[in-house]
């Protein structure tokens, strides 16, 4: 294992990061604080509670998702999309590392970055609605499993995509819509049945769920079945990214 | 000298049905400088990217220093350091920062003295803060050789590397190639400027529409294929070249004051002592004589047009 190349990758990675942070950083947090002020204070005053949740801190986990799922594509999707555009992948395709290694290292560096991101949300929520983290370990689990799935899948879409158009097309036409309808500010339970059943399709409706129910204790759908929803699209993921490292798709021609 | 990239029948057929390179055999002997001569769209970028991991072949094989690439990509690719044609730098790094990445890239562990010196002999030492975005076209080009040396490498591929850059630079760059030549580092380079590889290389060799037409030392190159030319100043211009002149190959001049007489040096009879007498029974006086091996280009134009 060429662990000096992966470091390499992840530190530079983390270093553009920190470069942007205007844009990695500080945005997200400036968007999450109009959120509560339009979700938390306008709604909220008339929403006063959900499943005996107050509704600011119910918001709380989709937001947190809602950041971590955009953040997470847009973050591993843009970082391999670059040097493909540049032209300077040639550097990686001549280098002596393996695709896990390039994967680890590239879903590695994005994953960090929205966990870090979550956890900053995760801190300015606080200061708005008091919290509650009914199990912090699991709190932990979903997030670095669904920014790592995101990750990967952020991955799939810079080697599938061929402009920056393509790159931008799946999170603002599928993951912002899936994520709006998945429960981020509602309790799917409030929908009519019809509604409910059609949302139940929606993959992030689970993530959303089991996240939520690392905080409150309460959940739209069973805790087992987001897990294991979550864990079915991380495989799929890795699958699909197996299949492009086993015949170069769109990396070596 | 055991050969330290072999690359033997390969082919590669682009999706479109474009077949880039036919059967190609190439052996690169350790420690020299080989240049790839050819013209645009000859497949020399193709090859080069095949060894070196970027672009798949369709048939064939390469060893690097007895390492496949493909079965052994990690050893074969460690030994190599790639210059590409294009400037592609991610522009929003420093310097030092993308010379440094690309180090770990191969697995290098860090060593900031060294890079330090590759920085210094290429004259980039004062920039290292730089972002790669503000440096000049010529200063991304030694960033990219930067990068390239960063690892060490046994085999530097330069392709292109004098494309659209200035003399003073292009000098500096013949003295690294000859510095890293004497260091035992085997050099492979593609280029346009005959005089490059003229100046440069031990050995040329000349790919055509995917194939290998020739590979063979530079000296005896030019030994065999080069063509002399006799040049004559004439004493009083001739308005035409006479009649009894008519079989050799004579050209003149559009003043009349010239006579240029072009033969095959490895010739048994090459028709110069011939050709002085009849000048001298036919009253030509002449009062310079010159004579010109013929030069790389004219050999290289040459072998790419008899091709079919």
């Amino acid at each position: 294992m060429n662990l000096r190349a992966v470091w390499a990758i992840y530190r530079m990675e983390m270093a553009r990061a920190f470069r942007t942070v205007l844009q990695s950083i500080v945005s997200p947090v400036i968007s999450t604080s109009l959120y509560f002020v339009v979700f938390g204070s306008a709604i909220g005053s008339r929403i006063t509670e959900i499943d005996g949740i107050s509704y600011g801190a119910f918001i709380v986990p989709g937001l947190i998702m809602l950041s971590l799922l955009t953040q997470s594509i847009s973050n591993a999707s843009f970082a391999i999309y670059f040097p493909k555009f540049v032209g300077s992948i040639y550097e990686l395709l001549s280098a002596p590392v393996s695709y896990l290694e390039i994967v680890i290292a590239y879903v590695g560096g994005a994953a960090t970055k929205s966990i870090i991101l979550g956890l900053i949300i995760l801190a300015t929520a606080s200061l708005f609605v008091p919290l509650t983290i009914l199990h912090p370990l699991w709190m932990i689990a979903f997030l670095v499993l669904t920014a790592v799935t995101f990750s990967l899948f952020g991955f799939i879409i810079g080697i599938w995509a061929k402009s920056f158009e393509q790159l931008q097309l799946v999170p603002l036409l599928i993951i912002t819509p899936l994520t709006f309808l998945g429960g981020s500010f509602y309790s799917i339970n409030m929908l009519p049945s019809i509604w409910r059943t059609v949302t139940l399709f929606n993959p992030v409706v689970y993530l959303i769920s089991g996240f939520r129910w690392s905080f409150y204790g309460k959940s739209d759908v069973s805790v087992g079945i987001s897990l294991g929803m979550t864990v079915v699209f991380l495989a799929v993921c890795i699958a699909i990214v197996a299949w492009i490292f086993k015949t170069g798709y769109r990396l070596r021609n | 000298m055991p050969s330290i990239l072999s690359i033997s029948g390969v082919s590669k057929t682009y999706a479109t049905g474009f077949a880039a390179l036919k059967e190609v055999n190439l052996d690169i002997q350790r420690g020299e400088i080989f240049a790839l001569l050819g013209p645009n769209g000859a497949g020399k970028t193709t090859l080069i990217s095949i060894v070196c991991g970027i672009v798949n072949r369709s048939s064939g094989t390469v060893t690097v220093d007895g390492h496949d690439i493909n079965g052994d990509y990690r050893a074969a690719r460690g030994l190599i350091g790639l210059v590409p044609q294009e400037l592609t730098i991610d522009a929003f790094e420093s310097v030092w920062a993308t010379v440094n990445y690309s180090r770990g890239l191969f697995g290098r562990p860090a060593n900031p003295a060294f890079v330090e010196k590759v920085l210094r002999d290429l004259s980039l030492w004062d920039k290292k803060d730089a972002k790669a975005i503000t440096l000049s076209g010529g200063m991304k080009r030694r960033l990219m050789i930067a990068k390239a040396l960063s690892h060490e490498p046994r085999i530097l591929f330069l392709d292109e590397p004098t494309a659209g850059v200035d003399v003073e630079l292009r000098q500096d760059m013949w003295a690294m190639v000859r510095r890293l030549r004497e260091d035992g580092v085997t050099i492979i380079l593609t280029t346009h400027y005959i005089e490059e590889a003229e100046a440069m290389a031990d050995r040329v060799g000349v790919i055509n529409r995917g194939e290998i037409i020739l590979v063979e030392n530079k000296a005896e190159l030019m030994r065999k294929l080069g063509r002399k030319r006799l040049v004559l100043e004439l004493r009083s211009p001739l308005t035409a070249i006479p009649e009894a002149f008519s079989h050799y190959a004579l050209e003149l001049s559009p003043d009349g004051g010239q006579l240029t007489y072009t033969y095959d040096n490895q010739a048994e009879r090459p028709g110069v002592a011939s050709l002085m007498r009849d000048l001298e029974a036919g009253g030509i006086q002449f009062r310079d004589i010159d004579t010109k091996n013929s030069s790389l280009e004219e050999i290289f134009v040459n072998l790419v047009r008899r091709e079919p």
